[in-house]
């Protein structure tokens, strides 16, 4: 199937177990650098590394409010993943429809459980 | 038509369940025996699974590979822990692409449906963060493989 690669990236940034912890912690609201690290035994500059992995794959974006960089999460990009989601559940049903098939095929044993 | 009913329960669980045309022996039979597993559980087009280990037994392997024939693949790991001929199997499994994903522990039931099956796949992840992240990365890679391929196929 063709995954944008825009959305590739997405998925890529979430690869990793701190990033996700990130976004959990920005769906309950904005926060800075510093609140963001507070969870995590890496230094500030890692937790900087992962939200610039973040903000390239355009899950986060960053405002400017006096010397604070609070981050906050896309909404948008994040409703793109659920379409993508959706897209993909369609896609297990296909494969069920695959094995509709296979199940069809195999010698049964029982009378009356063929299609 | 038969249709997929995928949803999310509580904070770590994702329910999945589809009805088929075939007994509950034949559907188990479909998800233990390696012969049948490969004939379906394959990847999106140009994809296969040359590796299947399947061993339908309390503490038996599963190993499933998945490569698309240009270099790239990944593969699954896990445990059987219980099984229930020919109406519940529980097992363990986890991801690697390349870093093993946490362990999913799946219950899949296979109830009479009329003359058909109904089968119920519980999927429990350890934390909420793992499991929107299985919905996401662990589907990018692994379930997409594992599914996308059914229109070209058929």
């Amino acid at each position: 199937m063709n995954v944008g690669e825009n959305l590739d990236s997405a998925f890529s940034a979430l690869a990793d177990p701190t990033r996700r912890a990130i976004l959990a912690r920005l769906a309950k609201g904005e926060a800075t650098v510093n609140e963001l690290a507070e969870p995590f035994e890496i230094t500030q500059p890692a937790i900087s590394q992962h939200l610039k992995v973040l903000e390239d794959a355009g899950l986060i974006v960053r405002r400017v409010d006096g010397t604070r960089r609070p981050r906050r999460l896309v909404k948008t990009r994040i409703d793109a993943m659920d379409r993508w989601l959706a897209m993909l559940r369609k896609t297990l049903e296909q494969n069920y429809d695959r094995l509709d098939q296979v199940l069809a095929a195999l010698p049964t044993h029982q009378k009356g459980e063929s299609r | 038509m038969n249709k997929l009913e995928l949803k999310t329960e509580g904070e770590t669980h994702v329910i999945a369940r589809r009805r088929f045309a075939a007994s509950p022996e034949l559907v188990y039979r479909a998800h233990t025996d390696p012969a049948i597993v490969q004939k379906w559980l394959l990847g999106p087009e140009g994809w296969t699974m040359p590796v299947c280990i399947n061993e339908a037994r309390p503490g038996g392997k599963i190993r499933y590979e998945w490569s698309n024939g240009k270099g790239a693949g990944f593969y699954l790991t896990g445990e059987y822990l219980e099984l229930e001929p020919y109406s519940r199997i529980v097992h363990v499994e986890r991801m690697f692409m390349p870093d093993a994903t946490p362990d999913n522990h799946v219950e899949t039931r296979f109830d009479p449906d009329g003359a058909g099956t109904l089968m119920t796949m519980r999927m429990t992840l350890p934390d909420a963060q793992t499991r929107a992240a299985m919905l996401a990365t662990g589907m990018e890679h692994g379930m997409e493989a594992s599914y996308a391929r059914l229109d070209a196929a058929l």
